[in-house]
C-alpha cells in the first residue's frame, strides 16, 4: 500500500489515516495554534484559532476537526490564515474583561500568548460589559465568567477526560455560559471538585482559589512528584515558590493519570504547612510530653530496646511501618527490626 | 495488580467487584469511565448503588459477604454451559477437577439464595463474561476486608483463569491498593514473613544472603507477628515495646475501645509521625518526621510502578527523614549503616537485594517510573504479569472454595449489617485531609448512611442524629438517608474520630492475612431523644 501523503506548506508529508490536520501537522513538527483543542476528547471547533487554508476549499478550515485526506494541500501560515486568526483573537479579547495585570493567570495564559504573537496593538472592538457574576462559593475553584472565552475545554475535560459530567453549555448566543445542571454554583451540584476544568482552562476564567495571589507563573519552579494519597500513583507538578507549594497540577503525559488528578491529589497538599506539625522529639514525663533533643530521645529509644532485648528477648519488640511513606523508609525500618533488634515482628497495614 | 491503569481506559469488558472506585481511586475510575463511554461493557458487583453504577450495564447487588457464593454460581454456569476457556484451563492451570466439583454444588438457584441476586442475573453475568473476552476484573477492599478475604481473592482469580483472562492486556486480576505505598511497603518486606522482594524469612538461603548484606551473623527465622497480634500482645505482655511509624492505629483498627486499652498497656510505645494523632497520645516517645514533599524517595503504586517522590520544601523545626531516624537508632545499638540518602538506600541496597527490582535505579526513574519486575538494567518493566497465561511459578492454581458467612450476622438485637469504607473528600483518619484547607468544607462530619426503607421503619429523618450500636460500642452520628444503601444496611467511614465506624466494627480476622472484617458486623440503630 502506498504511504498516506498530503502536502503541508508545499512539502510532501506522511500522515496516519484518521489523523486530523492538526495532529498530522504537529507530528510533522509544524505548529498550529489552538485554544479549544483538547487532546483525547472530541474536537468541538469552537474557537477558530487553528484555521488553515486548504486548496480548493471555499472557507478556511479548523485544523483540529478536519481529517486529512490523501493529496490534500494544506497551508498553515498564509496571510489569509494570519488575518483570520488575528481577527478571532481580537474578537475573543473584546468578549471579556481581559485586563491581564490583575488576572491570576497573567504570564500563563494562552489568549495572552496569542495576542502577543499575532501582534495585536490595540482593542479594535468595544468590550462586552455585561457579565455573569463571579462565583467563589466553594473552597477550591474561582469561576470568573468575565474572562471566559467559551472555548468549552472545561466541558470536554469534565465529560470526556474525568467523566464526571457536571457541566455543559447553557443558554444561547451572547448569553451562552458554562453551567452545572440547573445552573447553580459548583458547590451543591454534581461537581466533585477534581479541578480538571481548572487544569485545562486556557485563560483566567477558572483558577485555583488557594493559589490566588501566592505566585506569578514565572516565579515558580515545577517539581515532579507522586501523589501522597491513594494507590493510583498520579504524577503531579508541585509549583513551588520560596520553598512553598503554591499549587498542584497534573503531569500531562505522566503515567498513569495522563493529566488528571482528583480532589485530594490536586487540593490536599497544604497539610504539610499545618501548625500542628510535630517539630521536636517529645518524651513523656509525669503524664505529659516535654520537648527533647534528638540525642536524648534516640538514646532513650535505643537504651530501652536494648534493655528489653536483654530481659525479654527480641520478640518482645514489635513494629508497624507506614504504607504512606517512601519505600526507603519501610526498607530501613524492617532492616532495623531484623538485623539490629533481631525479630521479624514487623508489619504494616497491608490490608487496609 | 496484574495489569496496568492504562488498560482501564482501553478495556472492552469490565467487572468491578467490591470497589467504590469513584471515591477511593477517582482517577482510576475516570479512566474506566472513559472506556465505558467509548463502548465498553461494565458489570458492577456491589451491595451499594455506588456512583459507578450509573454507568454500568448491569449492577449486581449482592448481599454483604456473599461474594464466594455469587462467584461460584457464575463459575457453575460457565462450566455447566461449557462456555469456559478449556484450552487455557488445560494448558495454564491445575486444580480444575476440584474446582468443578465444588462449583457444581453452587447452582444459580443456590447462589441466588445466598447472594440475594436472582438466578437469571447470575446466568447473564456468566454468559456476558464468556461472550466478551478478555474481561478486566478490578476489586478493592470490598473483597479483602472479610473473614473470608483470601477466599474472595482466590475466587476472583478462579473466575479469571476459568475465563482465560489472566496474562493479557485489558484482563487480569486487579486489586486497587488503598494507600499510595501499600504495594511498596509489601515489596520492601515490611511484613512478618518476607524480606524485601518477597524472599521468605524461613528460607535459609535468603537469610544467609541478607545477613551477609546487612553484615550480621544471623537473622531471625521465625515469621513475626501481624498487627492484630502485636496489639493484643501489648495487653497480655508478650509485646513490651511497640514502634508505630505513621499509623493511627487508635482510629483505624476495629473496636477502638479494645485497641486503646492495649495501647495504654504498652510498657514502651514509640510513635514516629508528622502530626499528633489519637495514637501518639499513648506514646512514651514521639519522633517528628519529614513528610511527603520534604523527602526524596520512591512510592510504588498499585500497578507495580516505582515512581519518584521529590523534595519541595524543608521539614519544619527539627523533623527528620524517617530513614535517618532508623539509621540513628541502629547506630546507637551498635550497627553503623552506610547509605545516607534514599537514593543510596535504593541503588545500593534495595535494588541489589530484590531480584525483581534489580533493573530499577534512580537514574531510570526520571520520567514515568518503571513497573516491576524489571530484573536488569536493560529491562523496560512489566505492564502486565503472566503473559499469555504463563504463570511465574508454574501453572495457575484453581482452588475449590466454599462460601462462609461473615463472623457476625444480623439477629434480633442487632438487626442491620454495618459495612464501612472511604469517602471522596477525606482520607483515612483525616490527619492530612483534615488539615488541608477546604476539604472539611466539602465534608465536615461522619454520617451513617441508611436506606429510605429503614429510615421509614425507624422513623429517622435525613440529617437527624441517631445512635448506632454494636456489641463493641455506640456512636451518635447524623443519619444520611440515601438510595445508595440497600435496606438492611448501615454504611459508615472512619474519617472522623466522632462517629468513627471503628467504635463498632468487629475485631475478627481472615485466618491467613489477619485482615479485619471491616465490611460486615451487626448493628442496631435508634433515635436519640
Ligand atoms: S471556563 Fe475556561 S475552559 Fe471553560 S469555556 Fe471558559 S475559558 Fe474555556
Ligand atoms: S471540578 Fe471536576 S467535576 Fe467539577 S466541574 Fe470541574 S471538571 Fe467537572
Ligand atoms: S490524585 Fe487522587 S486518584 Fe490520583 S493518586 Fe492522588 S488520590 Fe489517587
Ligand atoms: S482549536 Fe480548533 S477550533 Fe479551537
Amino acid at each position: 500500500m502506498k504511504d498516506a501523503i498530503f502536502s503541508l506548506n508545499g512539502k510532501e508529508t506522511v500522515y496516519q489515516p484518521g489523523q486530523t490536520v492538526l495532529e498530522a501537522a504537529r507530528a510533522a513538527g509544524v505548529n498550529i495554534p489552538t485554544l479549544c483543542y483538547l487532546k483525547d476528547t472530541t474536537p468541538t471547533g469552537a474557537c477558530r484559532i487553528c484555521l488553515v487554508e486548504i486548496a480548493g476549499a471555499r472557507t478556511l478550515m479548523a485544523a483540529c476537526s478536519t481529517p486529512v485526506a490523501a493529496g490534500m494541500e494544506v497551508f498553515t501560515e498564509t496571510d489569509r490564515v494570519h488575518n483570520a486568526r488575528r481577527l478571532n483573537v481580537e474578537l475573543l479579547l473584546s468578549s471579556g474583561r481581559h485586563d491581564c495585570m490583575i488576572c491570576e493567570r497573567n504570564g500563563d495564559c494562552r489568549l495572552q500568548d496569542l495576542a502577543y504573537y499575532y501582534g495585536i496593538k490595540e482593542m479594535r472592538f468595544p468590550q462586552d460589559q455585561d457579565f455573569y457574576p463571579t462565583e467563589e462559593e466553594n473552597p477550591f475553584i474561582v469561576r470568573d465568567f468575565t474572562r471566559c472565552i467559551r472555548c468549552g475545554r472545561c466541558i470536554q475535560a469534565c465529560n470526556e477526560l474525568v467523566v464526571n459530567r457536571a457541566i455543559s453549555y447553557g443558554y444561547r448566543g451572547k448569553d451562552s455560559k458554562v453551567v452545572t445542571g440547573g445552573d447553580g454554583p459548583y458547590l451543591g451540584s454534581e461537581c466533585v471538585f477534581c479541578g480538571q476544568c481548572v487544569e485545562v482552562c486556557p485563560v483566567g476564567a477558572l483558577t485555583e482559589k488557594k493559589a490566588r495571589g501566592k505566585a506569578r507563573a514565572w516565579e515558580t519552579q515545577k517539581i515532579r512528584t507522586t501523589c501522597p494519597y491513594c494507590g493510583v500513583g498520579c504524577q503531579q507538578w508541585l509549583h513551588v515558590k520560596d520553598g512553598r507549594i503554591t499549587k498542584v497540577t497534573a503531569v500531562e503525559d505522566g503515567e498513569p493519570n495522563m493529566g488528571r488528578l482528583c480532589v485530594k491529589g490536586r487540593f490536599g497538599y497544604d497539610f504539610i504547612y499545618s501548625e500542628d506539625r510535630l517539630k521536636t522529639p517529645l518524651i513523656r514525663e509525669n503524664g505529659s510530653f516535654r520537648e527533647a533533643s534528638w540525642d536524648e530521645a534516640l538514646d532513650l529509644v535505643a537504651g530501652k530496646f536494648k534493655e528489653i532485648i536483654a530481659k525479654e528477648g527480641p520478640d518482645a519488640i514489635a513494629g508497624v511501618s507506614c504504607a504512606r511513606s517512601i519505600n526507603e523508609d519501610s526498607y530501613q525500618m524492617q532492616k532495623l527490626f531484623r538485623a539490629v533488634i533481631g525479630t521479624n515482628n514487623i508489619d504494616h497495614c497491608a490490608r487496609t | 495488580m496484574t495489569n496496568s491503569f492504562r488498560d482501564f481506559a482501553k478495556a472492552k469488558m469490565i467487572l468491578v467487584i467490591g470497589s467504590n472506585m469513584t471515591e477511593a481511586h477517582p482517577v482510576a475510575a475516570s479512566l474506566l469511565k472513559m472506556a465505558v463511554i467509548g463502548g465498553a461493557e461494565m458489570i458492577v458487583v456491589d451491595p451499594r448503588r455506588t456512583p459507578l453504577v450509573d454507568l454500568a450495564n448491569l449492577h449486581v447487588q449482592i448481599k454483604v459477604g456473599s461474594d464466594v457464593a455469587f462467584l461460584n454460581g457464575v463459575m457453575h454456569v460457565l462450566i455447566a454451559e461449557d462456555i469456559y476457556d478449556k484450552k487455557y484451563v488445560e494448558s495454564c492451570t491445575v486444580g480444575f477437577e476440584e474446582l468443578k466439583q465444588k462449583v457444581l454444588e453452587y447452582t444459580p438457584e443456590r447462589a441466588a439464595a445466598i447472594s440475594g441476586v436472582d438466578a437469571d442475573t447470575i446466568r447473564t453475568v456468566a454468559r456476558r463474561l464468556a461472550a466478551n473476552r478478555p474481561a478486566m476484573l478490578m476489586y478493592t477492599l470490598g473483597i479483602t476486608e472479610h473473614t473470608c478475604g483470601v477466599d474472595n481473592v482466590m475466587s476472583c482469580a478462579n473466575l479469571q483463569m476459568l475465563l482465560g483472562n489472566v496474562g493479557f492486556e485489558c484482563g487480569g486480576v486487579n486489586p486497587l491498593r488503598g494507600q499510595n505505598n501499600v504495594q511498596g511497603a509489601c515489596d520492601m518486606g515490611a511484613l512478618p514473613n518476607v524480606f524485601p522482594g518477597y524472599q521468605r524469612v524461613d528460607n535459609p538461603q535468603a537469610r544467609e544472603k541478607f545477613a551477609a548484606a546487612w553484615k550480621v551473623e544471623r537473622l531471625p527465622e521465625k515469621p513475626g507477628l501481624m498487627i492484630p497480634q502485636m496489639i493484643d500482645g501489648l495487653l497480655d505482655g508478650k509485646v513490651k515495646a511497640f514502634y508505630v511509624f505513621g499509623e493511627n492505629l487508635a482510629n483505624t483498627e476495629p473496636d477502638i475501645r479494645h485497641v486503646e486499652r492495649c495501647l495504654g498497656a504498652a510498657e514502651f510505645l514509640v510513635c514516629q509521625d508528622i502530626f499528633p494523632t489519637e495514637t501518639t497520645r499513648f506514646a512514651h516517645v514521639v519522633l517528628p518526621a519529614a513528610a511527603w514533599s520534604e523527602n526524596d524517595g520512591t512510592f510504588t503504586s498499585s500497578e507495580r510502578r516505582v515512581n519518584r517522590v521529590r523534595t519541595a520544601s524543608a521539614p519544619p523545626g527539627e523533623a527528620k527523614p524517617n530513614w535517618w531516624i532508623f539509621k540513628e537508632i541502629a547506630r546507637r545499638m551498635g550497627h553503623v549503616w552506610e547509605s545516607d540518602s534514599a537514593r543510596e538506600l535504593w541503588d545500593n541496597e534495595i535494588s541489589q537485594l530484590a531480584p525483581s527490582l534489580a533493573g530499577i535505579k534512580y537514574f531510570r526513574l526520571e520520567g514515568n517510573g518503571l513497573q516491576w519486575p524489571a530484573p536488569s538494567l536493560e529491562h523496560e518493566g512489566t505492564p502486565y504479569l503472566h503473559k499469555d497465561g504463563c504463570f511465574t511459578c508454574g501453572l495457575g492454581v484453581l482452588k475449590a472454595i466454599d462460601w462462609r458467612p461473615p463472623a457476625e450476622t444480623p439477629d434480633e438485637e442487632y438487626p442491620l449489617v454495618l459495612s464501612t469504607g472511604r469517602r471522596l473528600y477525606h482520607y483515612h483518619t483525616r490527619t492530612q485531609t483534615g488539615r488541608s484547607e477546604g476539604l472539611n468544607v466539602l465534608l465536615g462530619e461522619e454520617t451513617a448512611d441508611i436506606s429510605e426503607t429503614d429510615a421509614d421503619r425507624y422513623g429517622i429523618a435525613d440529617g437527624e442524629t441517631i445512635a448506632v450500636r454494636s456489641r463493641r460500642g455506640r456512636v451518635a452520628v447524623k443519619a444520611r438517608v440515601t438510595p445508595q444503601v440497600p435496606p438492611g444496611m448501615v454504611w459508615m467511614a472512619f474519617h472522623f474520630r466522632e462517629g468513627c465506624a471503628n467504635w463498632l466494627t468487629n475485631p475478627v480476622y481472615d485466618p491467613i492475612t489477619l485482615t479485619a472484617e471491616y465490611k460486615a458486623c451487626a448493628v442496631a440503630v435508634e433515635k436519640i431523644a
